[in-house]
């Protein structure tokens, strides 16, 4: 469960309610995005940014060379899809 | 060496496993015993095991799987009451995945499920708020579990609740704190850890200067890490470093993501919600105090302790459990009595054999794989 993978953000859904849209392989998925902004970062600012996502809420920004490596570590080891499958759940 | 390709730089994998082994003759202990390293998280627990990071290190050193696997340490009582809860005809229990097999004293929540109670996993707490708007006619309850990295979201979640006047929606809120956890692993009796990976993703939200005093007063080192086996390697052979200098410092080895003030944004949803119990019972650590936060007066109308009044009772472990003992390092898994036997990751006895970041269940499932691979 504390598993956190990274997903790049598309869209602002609701940015009254700091919600996103997020790409994670293919997978849509809304996330909560309150804990990565503050005065520097606005949610517009967030858009095709790379965050990681925690149990649906992007705990940090990272780095799109960073994400890669980190997605292609956890598609090696056979993790990305259980991830996947988990976020899918959700979005039942 | 196989695992080795696999890592993400495996020549440069190779050259810091030369020197910790070197590192490791360098090193003088007072005893005779291993340089023991205990990762106080989950996920490097199921990193180790998945990597085979154990078998790749010298015999010299020793991991010591910490109790930062928050499925792991969730007393019997708490499973009782989530079942209790769950009961209820007019409720909809949701949590996550892993928290559906740990035992209570009676069945796990995955056995209710398989009654008839409407008992549903989701990925995340806001599915649960979700639910919760599509029934309003039920009482919609999230389990809500985890250190400091779960926190926020589940905060988030309530203070969410409160905004948007969702007043079907309860949290049975058993979220755990790091450092005094840290704390009460250093205070037992027999304690003999050398060093400390710090977890990674706790250390996102809170930074790593609530560790100094780990450095300050008990003179050990701490390397906040990440989780890719390279980051792994990386952080034990800067413990190493330490010890070999007879130093004790507070390392951010997962500067990419973790500063040492940690996550404001994060942490004020945390301090808006949630304040210290006096103490949290742990399985297999017994009660350690301020471990773990509960809801704060201002948010209690979603409190589920408050809304089902729940009582606080203890529940001990089966008798043949060694769990504790496994959590603080003084047995290793195999070597309680029911490990594989009684005590196996589809019918487990123990909350260790659980998640697969609990001690046990990595051990059965990649120990023995890897033990395979070693001896082709
Ligand atoms: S084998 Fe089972 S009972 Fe024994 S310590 Fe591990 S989880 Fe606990």
């Amino acid at each position: 469960m504390c598993l956190g993978v990274p997903a790049q953000i598309k869209k602002i859904i609701d940015a009254d309610n700091q919600i996103a849209l997020v790409d994670l392989s293919g997978v849509s998925r809304e996330i909560n995005i309150a804990c990565v902004l503050n005065k520097d970062y606005q949610a517009q600012d967030l858009i095709d940014k790379w965050v990681l996502v925690h149990v649906g809420f992007a705990l940090s920004i990272v780095d799109e060379e960073e994400a890669q490596k980190t997605l292609k570590i956890l598609a090696e080891i056979g993790e990305l899809s259980a991830a996947i499958e988990d976020i899918k759940q959700g979005s039942k | 060496m196989k695992y080795v390709d696999e890592f993400r730089d495996p020549k440069q994998a190779k050259k810091i496993l030369k020197e910790i082994e070197i590192l490791c003759l360098e090193i003088e202990l007072s005893e005779d015993r291993p340089i023991q390293i205990m990762e106080v998280c989950g996920g490097h627990t199921h990193s180790i095991f998945r990597y085979g990071l154990n078998q790749l290190l010298p015999k010299k050193l020793d991991f010591v799987h910490g109790p930062g696997c928050p499925v792991c340490v969730l007393p019997r009582s708490v499973v009782d009451n989530c079942i209790s809860i769950a009961n209820n005809k007019d409720v909809i229990f949701t949590t996550f995945g892993d928290a559906m097999r740990v035992p209570g004293s009676k069945q796990s929540l995955l056995d209710l499920k398989a009654e008839g109670a409407d008992i549903r996993m989701v990925y995340s707490p806001l599915d649960a708020l979700t639910i919760a708007k599509n029934n309003p006619e039920k009482r919609v309850v999230f389990f809500g579990l985890g250190f400091e990295t779960t926190m926020p979201s589940t905060a988030l979640s309530i203070m969410q609740a409160k905004k948007i006047e969702v007043n079907n929606f309860y949290l049975f809120c058993n979220h755990i704190t790091i450092i005094p956890t840290i704390k009460a692993v250093l205070d037992s009796p027999g304690m003999r850890i050398d060093g400390f990976l710090g977890p990674g993703h706790v250390s996102l939200i809170i930074g790593t200067k609530p560790y100094d005093f780990i450095a300050d007063e008990y003179h050990k080192p701490l390397v906040a890490a990440g989780f890719e086996p390279l980051d792994i390697l990386q952080s034990v052979w800067m413990i190493l470093k330490q010890l070999k200098n007879g130093e004790a410092k507070i390392e951010n080895q997962y500067k990419r993501l973790v500063l040492d003030d940690g996550n404001a944004s994060a942490l004020d949803p945390i301090s808006e919600v949630f304040e210290l119990r006096d103490f949290f019972e742990w399985r297999g650590l017994g009660s350690i105090n301020h471990s773990g936060v509960k809801i704060n007066n201002k948010y209690r109308d979603f409190d589920a302790e408050v809304e089902f009044k729940l009582k606080e009772v203890t529940v001990t472990d089966p008798d043949v459990c060694q769990c504790g003992e496994v959590l603080k390092g003084i047995l290793k898994p195999w070597e309680c009595k029911v490990f594989g036997k009684e005590c196996t990751p589809e019918i487990p006895l123990g909350a260790l054999m659980v998640s697969t970041e609990g001690a046990c269940s990595a051990h059965y499932s990649y120990g023995q794989n890897i033990d395979l691979i070693n001896k082709k």
